[in-house]
């Protein structure tokens, strides 16, 4: 069944991220086919589909560890397909990920793994650094936590530990990678508060990619829905959840069968059976 | 067969041309990592000086083995006498550089890649590359500095402690001369020497450490993965050093 994409039109320059006709392919296996696809500037920005319809992959075209195949691409007005390593670096410090596991630094303690990309970017004397990461670990709740080793967190406050790390530079746009996976309900909605109020208090453009819907669906200003490699949705959380498509039904419903199947394709199953008493 | 060789064949040319292609872009990086003296010396600790009591402990029994053997094969002709020189060029010549290189790629070389595929694996290689920091000078060149530092200083130490293993039990146990036994060394063990047992231990050491900071950056992030890099890398720097050893030994003769 066809699927119209709902994509709302939006204003070409207040695009933080923008997607035109995009190909990009692993292993001969396209992701993506023709996408196209607008993150607008400001504003929490929540990526959602399916497992395996392309969502990190998307994060890693954005944040340029990939390149698309064919396409345009361009991130914050740079063009991604035709930047030079050292710009791409430069566009990387105007960026801010955080990481499904927190990807925190395991032989740096917790101040020096939020301090690191001061540390490295810049010569601030040591004063200076330090009131920034203690800000910054006051902003996610975790200055009583400086001087703990990695090894010493929950999983939580790892992921709080790697948002203090990832908007420690001030960054222009804040991506999420899976920020839910494993959290009890208190983490969860600590890291929930914690998207919004940074998204708000800093004037960045936030991007999550996540499955869950009811969560991120409090936060999210608008959600896109990737299906199959394509954008199948687009809009609000409340437009997304009247959507009267079957994929956005099945998705925010949780229906375990639809457009996306509940059984692996296979053989007939009776005839298999049957195939398989004959054999014996 | 013959397909089946000549696609290894090929997937080693492959492999070896990407292992020289990562240390072009290490040597390139080195202007970058070298201020970074802090990173180099924890590396070189982490190398050299956890590495010290293996080395220092298998220096000894090394030195005592050769000079127990050393003794029954001289003594048969007379010339125990000769026991400090057999001993010390025998292990400043050879088994000075070749073990401690055996044993770096044990211990420090398996640490090493173990560190950077676990690095790999849960994403802090990628997490500075999205902060704008290039793993290769924060990461690999200071490592693969620490590790070439680090490995002639090693078979300096190992060298001097088996001297004096070979001395404990020739002298001490088996009561040959000592007068005899270190002047006769001293007679004997020239420059030429030493220089052999300090190229060879240098290049030993840029050999372990390039294949461990290879292997481990380049691992399949999974604990299979991470697992498999580590195995390559002691196999690959024991079977990389020994071939070099013969044909370091060859070019010196």
């Amino acid at each position: 069944m066809a699927l119209a994409p709902t994509v709302k039109p939006l204003n070409q320059a207040a695009a933080i991220v923008d997607i035109r006709n995009l190909d990009y392919a692993v292993g001969g296996r396209p992701v993506f086919a023709g996408l196209d696809l607008e993150i607008p500037r400001g504003g929490v920005t929540a990526v959602m589909g399916p497992s395996g319809t392309g969502k990190t992959t998307l994060l890693r075209l954005i944040t340029g560890q990939v390149t698309a195949d064919a396409g345009s691409m361009r991130v914050a007005g740079v063009d991604l397909r035709a930047v030079r390593r050292a710009d791409l670096y430069l566009l990387r410090r105007r960026m801010g990920m955080l990481f499904q596991n927190g990807a925190l630094l395991t032989d740096l303690s917790v101040f020096e793994n939020v301090a690191f990309p001061l540390r490295e970017h810049t010569d601030l004397p040591e004063r200076l650094i330090r009131a920034l990461v203690l800000m910054k670990l006051q902003a996610v709740g975790l200055r009583g936590a400086a001087d703990l080793m990695p090894s010493e967190l929950s999983g939580g406050m790892s992921r709080r530990v790697a948002l203090a790390r990832a908007i420690v530079m001030d960054p222009e746009i804040l991506i999420y990678d899976e920020p839910f996976v494993g959290l009890d309900p208190i983490s969860l909605g600590v890291i929930l508060r914690l998207i919004r109020r940074l998204n708000d208090a800093l004037g960045i453009s936030s991007i999550v990619v996540s499955h869950d819907v009811k969560e991120i669906s409090t936060v999210a200003d608008q959600v896109i829905l990737l299906s199959g490699g394509k954008v199948v949705a687009h809009g609000t959380p409340a437009e997304l959840k009247i959507n009267p498509s079957d994929v956005v039904r099945q998705f925010v419903g949780g229906l375990s069968d639809g457009p996306v199947p509940f059984h692996y394709p296979a053989p007939d199953y009776f005839g298999e059976l049957l195939a398989a008493g004959e054999d014996h | 067969m013959v397909d089946d060789l000549r696609a290894s064949f090929i997937d080693s040319l492959v492999r070896l041309g990407s292992v020289v292609r990562f240390l072009i872009r290490m040597l390139v990086n080195l202007p970058r990592a070298l201020p970074r003296w802090d990173l180099i010396a924890q590396q070189i600790y982490n190398s050299g000086a956890l590495s010290l009591v293996i080395i220092m402990l298998s220096g000894l029994f090394v030195g005592m083995v050769l000079g127990l053997q050393g003794y029954q094969l001289l003594q048969r002709f007379g010339s125990e006498d000769a026991l400090g020189t057999a001993a010390a060029i025998g292990l400043v010549k050879e088994l000075g550089p070749v073990v401690t290189a055996l044993l770096f790629a044990g211990r420090a070389g398996s640490a090493l890649a173990s560190e950077l595929g676990l690095m790999r694996a849960t994403d802090q290689i990628s997490a500075m590359e999205m902060m704008a920091v290039d793993p290769i000078v924060r990461v690999c060149v200071p490592r693969f500095l620490g590790g070439v530092i680090a490995m002639p200083l090693l078979s300096a130490i190992f060298c001097m402690i088996g001297i004096y293993g070979a001395q404990l039990v020739g002298v001490q146990m088996m009561g040959v001369d000592s007068g005899s036994f270190w002047s006769q060394m001293r007679a004997s063990v020239g420059m030429a020497d030493i220089n052999e047992g300090i190229v060879k231990s240098c290049i030993f050491g840029v050999a372990c450490s390039l294949i461990a900071v290879y292997e481990g950056y380049h691992a399949t992030p999974t604990a299979e993965g991470v697992g498999q890099a580590t195995t390559r890398t002691v196999v690959t720097s024991a079977v990389v050093i020994l071939f070099l050893d013969y044909l370091l030994t060859a070019a010196f003769l």
